[in-house]
């Protein structure tokens, strides 16, 4: 197994972090994980990428050109990285001001409303555990368990108490999906 | 974790006394995770952010005479003023660890990856004949492994030994297991292990003396055949690297650090289409592993050097290969990190290979 993602959208959205938690999922089942962020000034407001590659065996390069998975939440990160998908792999968007929807026919693509869910369980920082639910949905790369346990792991003690919620964030995530 | 934050980890479990550093991008995590961890209150490490570059590395020159287990990080801008230091260090006979978490330059340059500080690492960097040993992790399992590796050298032969990264491996996330942690030396254990340091004769021996000066030209030749003698030492004993796919590659990469990984990307797509590559990466920059490159090359077609510059280790590679292979290069610079299709196209095209 080998699973190769990029999650773009703005600095502030919760991107790198939302990698950074399916990294250490990945880890609590004894992957070999690796999360490369986009670093330095386009961080602040501007754009944030950050590609986790999970894998059975040992991972070459960290730096990709093309994507089995592309979790986009804006429309430059969808400019930048709709093409990049690989044939016959994911695109998992929301819509939240999109303009231009993707339009290519060689890959499987979804729409998801995250940015709506946020409203609705009145958390705009549940934002990115929405889209991880939605990703695991479509692409089970990793259990729900695994993520919880990533939480514990992640978060600091004082924040524990926040769990449930994100787990709740995860379930509407994957409610997001419909085939 | 991030490689930067494996180098603190290992730093406290090699059981250091000290750091001494200045906060610069892309290696900044290092100070951040030292801080944090507060092992000042655990082992008694120092943890001291200093007012610049020039104090951090004198502040190590004076814990390395010590025979204190020290160390910096810093990048290249901040590697570039620490230069006086790292030759007075050298010259000195004693051992310190000095990380370079290299960005995009010259000058301030930009924040991101780069391995333009290659001939700064290996060539010199300050004035005088002297060589620091230089390590390139390409993991961040090495860039913790490397610091150990790093620190056992530099006591070996006493003698600054460099960990040369980049903002690439620092900055990115791995699995990694952490050593035990070791408890610090003891003052005893110090005094036994390195009996030329400088903490006290307590009238037990004859003065130490730890400098770089000396007036007297025939006794500074001496001392220069002296440092020769370890270099051709370490030489002999410490090159390091490792080689994937060279037994029956046509084609022969040499890339160290972050373009090590992306060239194994590259192996594993050219390989799909029929081309055959194989990869000697230096693990040790100096001593430098010329035989292993030579022997490697052998029968192949050409060598490809990929760095993140504008080509500073083909020079070796050539010298390695006595010119008798076709040798080129392929580099970006200024913080830009070319991905693995950009590399495949640039052999193809370098090589006129039509697949």
């Amino acid at each position: 197994m080998k699973e190769e993602i990029v999650i773009a959208g703005f600095g502030g959205q919760g991107v790198l972090s939302m990698g950074k938690i399916l990294a250490y999922s990945g880890l609590m089942e004894d992957k070999e994980v690796t999360w490369m962020p986009s670093y330095g000034p386009e961080q602040r407001g501007g754009t944030a990428n950050v590609t986790v590659i999970l894998s059975d065996s040992r991972i070459s390069s960290p730096v990709l050109n093309t994507y089995d998975t592309a979790v986009v939440l804006n429309q430059q990160s969808l400019d930048k990285f709709e093409s990049k998908v690989k044939p016959g792999g994911v695109l998992i968007y929301d819509s939240y001001g999109i303009h231009m929807p993707p339009a290519r026919t060689d890959i499987r693509i979804y729409q998801i409303e995250a940015m709506e869910a946020t409203f609705e369980l009145k958390n705009a920082k549940a934002f990115n555990m929405i889209v991880l639910g939605a990703l695991l949905k479509v692409k089970p790369m990793v259990s729900i368990e695994s993520v919880i346990k990533a939480l514990k792991k992640t978060l600091p003690e004082r924040h524990h108490h926040l769990i449930p919620m994100n787990e709740e964030a995860l379930k509407m995530g994957m409610s997001l999906i419909k085939e | 974790m991030k490689g930067n934050e494996a180098l603190a980890h290992a730093a406290i479990r090699y059981g250091a006394d000290g750091y001494f550093g200045y906060p610069i991008t892309p290696q900044s995590e290092v100070l951040e995770v030292l801080e944090e961890q507060r092992p000042w209150e655990t082992t008694g490490m120092v943890v001291l952010q200093a007012e610049s570059e020039l104090a951090a590395i004198n502040m190590v020159y004076g814990g390395a005479a010590c025979g204190k287990v020290v160390f910096t990080s810093s990048s290249s801008p901040g590697i570039s003023l620490m230069q006086e230091g790292i030759s007075y260090i050298a010259a000195s006979e004693v051992p310190a660890l000095i990380v370079n978490v290299m960005r995009g330059g010259p000058g301030l340059g930009t924040i991101h990856p780069s391995q333009a500080d290659y001939f700064q690492a290996v060539k010199g960097g300050g004035h005088g004949d002297y060589h620091l040993i230089v390590l390139a992790p390409s993991s961040v399992q090495e860039m913790c492994d490397f610091m150990w590796l790093g620190w056992d050298l530099a006591f070996k032969y006493r003698t600054p030994a460099m960990l040369l990264a980049d903002g690439l491996v620092g900055q990115m996330m791995e699995k990694v297991v952490l050593p035990e942690p070791r408890p610090r030396r003891t003052e005893e254990q110090v005094r036994e292990q390195c009996p030329w340091a400088i903490n006290g004769r307590k009238g037990m021996r004859p003065r130490n003396v730890i400098t770089s000066l000396e007036l007297v030209d025939e006794i500074m030749e001496q001392n220069n055949l002296r440092f020769q003698r370890t270099y051709r030492e370490i030489e002999k004993n410490e090159v390091r690297y490792e080689t994937i796919d060279t037994e029956d590659c046509d084609y022969l990469f040499v890339a160290f650090g972050s373009m090590a990984r992306i060239c194994q990307k590259v192996m594993e797509i050219a390989r799909e289409e029929g081309i055959k590559i194989g990869l000697l990466r230096p693990i040790t920059l100096w001593p430098f592993p010329s035989q292993q490159i030579k022997e490697a090359a052998k029968n192949v077609k050409g060598i490809m050097v990929v760095e993140l510059s504008a080509g500073q280790m083909i020079e070796d590679v050539k010298l390695a290969v006595e010119c008798n292979v076709d040798v080129k290069h392929y580099g970006r610079f200024g913080g830009i990190v070319p991905t693995p299709e950009e590399v495949l196209d640039a052999l193809k095209k370098q090589f006129a290979i039509n697949k």
